[in-house]
C-alpha cells in the first residue's frame, strides 16, 4: 500500500520545492551574467521582506492578533547588529564569523523587546496589540533617529540631544549620526545567505504551525475559550508566537542592515509596517507560500512599472486593488479554479487516452 | 451576468498580463542600449518625482534636461552629446534608491547626477564608488554625502550652511538671542543646526531655545513656538524646509510671536506654496545661492528658457544646482576630452582628476566655484530677504 503523505507536509515540501527552483533560476542567471543590475539588486531585499511577511503571517495568520510593529523589530535587529558589525569588523575580519553572529544578536536583541511589550499587551483581548505595537515601532525609529553614539579612548559616548553634546575626543569616531544613521555597515549579506535564511525561515514556520505549539495557538485563534477551558495557557502561547514574529523580523533587519552601507531609522516607518501586513493580506492570511510570493510580486511590482513613469505609483495602487479583488473575491477565484480543474481534466484524459493507446 | 463576469475577470487578467509584458518588455531594450557609442554620454538623475518631496526632484529633472538640450543643440562638446535618463527614487533613504541606481545602471549611466535629497543620497555614494562612477549632486547637502572621492557637491554642505548662517548673523550684528526649530528626524535639518549651534557658540551669540520636531509631527508647532516666544527670542532660526516652515510663519502670527526669521536653502520655494499668505514670508531672510529675479544675465537667461519649456513654472534653486551640474559635467567633458565609448571607471579616474585640478566655474549658484578633493564646493553664501513677495538680495 502506498503510504500517504500529510496533506500539510507536502503543502511545506511544494513551498521548499518551488523556492529551490527559483533559487537556482536566479543562481544560473546570475553565474551567466543574464540578469540586470536592477534585479540583481532587489534579490537581497526581496529575501528580506518574504521573511517578514512570513513572520508577521504568524503573529497575523495563525495567532489571529493584528501587528502593526514589524518596522520597529526590524529597526532592532538592523541597528543592533549594525553596531555590533562596526565595533568588530577591524577584528573579526571573517564575515562568515561575524554575519552568524550580528544575525544571533539581531534576532534575539528584536525578540527580547518583542516578549517585553507582548506581556502586558497580550493578556489583553481585543486591537490592543495592533494599537501597542504601531506605537512602539514609531517609537522606536524617532529614538534611533534622535540617538548620538560615538566613541573614543575613554570609552562611549550616548547622547539624544545633538552631535556636539558627545563630547567626543579628537580620536572620537561616531557610530550612530542622529538622523543620518549608520554608514560602513560590512556588506556581508549576499543573496545565497538571504536565500538560506527564507529557507530556515519557512522550514521554522510551517513546522511551528504543524507543532502542539501551534495547533494550541491556533485553537486560541478559533476559540479563546474552549483553549482556554482544555488547559491552554493562552498569554505562554501568545507569547511565543510574538517572540518568533519579532525573532525573525529582526533577522530581516540584519539582513537589510548588511545590505547597504548606510542605514537611517526613517526607513522604518509606519509604512513599512503597512507594507508588510499588505503581503500578509494579499498572500492570504495564515497562507505562508502566499506571504512569500506575495511579497516578491510586491517588491518587483514598482520597479518594473517604472517605463509608466510619473503614473507608476498610481498604476501600482490599480494593480494592488485589482489583485486584492482577483484573490479574495468568490465568484473570479472560483473561475480560475474551474478553469484550472478543466485544464487538469483534459490533460489526464489526454494521458489516459494516450496510455489507452498505448496498451 | 455570469458571461459577464466572466469577461471581466478575463480582461483584468489581461491588463494585469499585459503590464507585465510591457515591464518585460523595456528592461529588455534597456539592456540593449548599453552599448558605448562614442559621441553619446548617459547622465543619470535620480531624486523624487512622486511624493512629499517632489517638487525638488521634478525641478532637478527638468533643469537638467534643460541643459543637456542646450548644450546638444549647441553641438555637444567636442561632437560628444549627452543624454539624460532620469529615475524616481521617491527620496527613499534605503532600497528604493538603489533601485533606482539599478535602473540608471541598466539605462547605461555613465555619469551620475544625483541624488536630489541626502537620505537617498547616503544610500547611493558607495554604490557609485564601488562602480566607480562619477557623481555630482546638485543638492544633497550633508558631510557625509561627498565622503567618498567619487562624489562632489553643488550645493554648500551642511555644515557649512550652518556656519555660515552664524556667521552671518553674528557679523551683521541681527540678533543675539536666538531660538531654533528644527526636524531631528531629518538628516539635512539636524545636520546644519550641529554646525550652527556650535558656530553660534564662538560666535558668542546665545541659543536660547532648542525646539525639535519629527517628521510625523509637522503640523502642529505651538509648543515649539511658545517655548521660543517665552525665552524671549529675538530671531527664529529655521534650517527646515518651507512647507514646514511656511505653517510655523502662520501659527507665530496666530501666536502673536514676530521675531526675524533666518532660514537656509530649504526655505527657498516658501513663496509658492498653496494657499500660503506671501505677506507672513515679508522680512523671511534666507541663505541660498540662487534668487529666480536676480538681475545677472545668466540668470535672466536661465529663467526666461526655463519658463518658457516648463509653462510658465518659476525655476528654485534646485532646478539651478542641477543646471549649474549638468554644465560642469559638460565642461570638464569638454576639458578632458571624453569619449561616450570609454569605460566608467575610466571617465571616473578623469573627472575626479580634472574637477580637483584647478577648475573653476562660474554658474548661476556662484562665481568662481572650485572643488577641494573632499568634494565640498568653495562658493560665497547669498543672502536674500523677502520684499514685497519676492526674493532680493541682501
Amino acid at each position: 500500500m502506498k503510504k500517504k503523505i500529510n496533506p500539510m507536509t507536502r503543502k511545506s515540501f511544494v513551498t521548499y520545492g518551488m523556492l529551490l527552483i527559483v533559487f537556482i533560476a536566479v543562481e544560473i542567471m546570475l553565474n551567466t551574467g543574464n540578469i540586470s543590475s536592477m534585479l540583481q539588486g532587489l534579490l537581497v531585499p526581496i529575501c528580506v521582506y518574504a521573511i517578514l511577511a512570513v513572520s508577521l503571517n504568524l503573529t497575523v495568520g495563525i495567532l489571529g492578533e493584528l501587528s502593526l510593529g514589524q518596522a520597529g523589530f526590524m529597526c532592532i535587529g538592523a541597528y543592533s547588529s549594525a553596531i555590533f558589525s562596526n565595533l568588530v569588523k577591524d577584528s573579526i575580519t571573517q564575515p562568515f564569523i561575524r554575519f552568524p553572529i550580528a544575525i544571533i544578536i539581531g534576532g534575539l536583541c528584536a525578540a527580547l523587546f518583542g516578549i517585553i511589550i507582548g506581556i502586558p499587551v497580550l493578556r489583553l483581548r481585543g486591537d490592543y496589540l495592533a494599537i501597542v505595537t504601531l506605537a512602539f515601532g514609531e517609537i522606536i525609529k524617532n529614538v534611533f533617529a534622535a540617538l548620538y553614539i560615538g566613541y573614543d579612548s575613554a570609552g562611549l559616548h550616548i547622547s539624544l540631544k545633538s552631535q556636539g553634546d558627545l563630547g567626543l575626543g579628537a580620536d572620537g569616531k561616531m557610530m550612530i549620526n542622529g538622523a543620518l544613521g549608520i554608514s560602513g555597515t560590512p556588506n556581508d549579506s549576499t543573496f545565497e545567505i538571504a536565500a538560506a535564511i527564507l529557507f530556515i525561515t519557512l522550514i521554522i514556520a510551517y513546522n511551528f504551525v504543524n507543532s502542539r505549539t501551534g495547533r494550541a495557538v491556533m485553537s486560541i485563534r478559533d476559540n479563546r475559550i474552549a483553549a482556554e477551558s482544555v488547559g491552554i495557557n493562552i498569554t505562554k502561547y501568545k507569547l511565543i508566537t510574538f517572540g518568533l514574529t519579532a525573532f525573525l523580523a529582526g533577522v530581516a533587519g540584519v539582513l537589510y542592515s548588511h545590505n547597504f552601507y548606510s542605514l537611517q531609522a526613517s526607513k522604518f516607518d509606519y509604512n513599512m509596517s503597512i507594507l508588510v501586513l499588505v503581503f500578509v493580506v494579499l498572500g492570504g492570511i495564515g497562507s505562508i507560500r502566499g506571504s512569500v510570493i506575495a511579497a516578491a510580486v510586491l517588491t518587483m511590482l514598482p520597479e518594473f512599472l517604472r517605463s509608466v513613469n510619473k503614473y507608476r505609483m498610481l498604476m501600482y495602487a490599480v494593480v494592488l486593488i485589482v489583485m486584492m479583488i482577483c484573490t479574495s473575491n468568490e465568484t473570479i477565484r472560483n473561475f480560475f479554479v474551474r478553469n484550472f480543474e478543466k485544464l487538469k481534466g483534459l490533460i489526464i484524459k489526454n494521458k489516459s487516452k494516450t496510455v489507452k493507446e498505448a496498451e | 451576468m455570469k458571461f459577464a463576469k466572466k469577461l471581466m475577470a478575463l480582461s483584468l487578467a489581461a491588463v494585469m498580463a499585459g503590464s507585465c509584458l510591457t515591464a518585460c518588455g523595456d528592461s529588455s531594450k534597456a539592456d540593449g542600449g548599453k552599448s558605448g557609442d562614442e559621441n553619446t554620454i548617459v547622465i543619470g538623475g535620480s531624486g523624487p518625482l512622486t511624493g512629499g518631496a517632489a517638487q525638488y526632484g521634478v525641478a532637478v529633472k527638468n533643469a537638467a534636461q534643460l541643459a543637456v538640450d542646450e548644450i546638444n543643440e549647441a553641438g555637444g562638446v567636442n561632437g560628444v552629446k549627452f543624454k539624460l535618463v532620469f529615475e524616481d527614487d521617491e527620496a527613499d533613504p534605503g532600497d528604493k534608491a538603489i533601485n533606482a541606481y539599478n535602473q540608471l545602471k541598466d539605462k547605461g549611466l555613465q555619469v551620475m547626477l544625483g541624488t536630489v535629497t541626502t537620505g537617498s543620497c547616503l544610500a547611493v555614494i558607495d554604490q557609485t564608488k564601488k562602480d566607480n562612477i562619477f557623481q555630482i549632486t546638485p543638492s544633497a547637502s550633508a558631510q557625509d554625502v561627498i565622503k567618498n572621492d567619487n562624489a562632489f557637491q553643488v550645493c554648500f554642505t551642511d555644515p557649512n550652511q550652518g556656519k555660515a548662517s552664524a556667521d552671518y548673523i553674528a557679523e551683521n550684528n541681527i540678533a543675539k538671542k536666538i531660538a531654533v526649530i528644527y526636524d531631528n528626524s531629518d538628516a539635512y535639518s539636524s545636520g546644519i543646526f550641529n554646525t550652527f549651534k556650535s558656530e553660534a557658540k564662538e560666535k558668542g551669540l546665545d541659543i536660547v531655545a532648542e525646539q525639535s520636531f519629527t517628521k510625523d509631527s509637522k503640523t502642529d508647532f505651538s509648543a515649539q513656538i511658545s517655548a521660543a516666544k517665552s525665552a524671549e527670542a529675538e530671531l527664529l532660526f529655521l534650517p527646515i524646509y518651507y512647507q514646514e516652515a511656511s505653517l510655523i510663519l502662520a501659527q507665530c502670527k496666530s501666536a502673536d510671536f514676530s521675531p526675524k526669521f533666518f532660514g537656509c536653502d530649504g526655505l527657498d520655494g516658501i513663496l509658492s506654496v498653496d494657499n500660503f499668505d506671501k505677506s507672513l514670508a515679508e522680512g523671511v531672510m534666507l541663505l541660498t545661492p540662487f534668487a529666480a529675479d536676480a538681475s545677472d544675465d545668466a540668470t535672466q537667461k536661465f529663467v526666461k528658457a526655463y519658463k518658457e519649456k516648463y509653462k510658465d513654472e518659476t525655476p528654485n534653486q534646485f532646478a539651478a544646482d542641477a543646471y549649474d551640474g549638468v554644465k560642469i559635467i559638460a565642461k570638464l567633458v569638454e576639458k578632458e576630452s571624453i569619449k561616450g565609448n570609454m569605460s566608467n571607471s575610466e571617465i571616473c579616474d578623469k573627472l575626479k582628476k580634472a574637477i580637483t585640478d584647478g577648475f573653476t566655474y562660474d554658474g548661476l549658484t556662484g562665481q568662481g566655484m572650485t572643488w577641494s578633493a573632499e568634494g565640498a564646493v568653495s562658493k560665497n553664501p547669498k543672502a536674500v530677504v523677502i520684499k514685497d513677495g519676492n526674493y532680493s538680495a541682501l
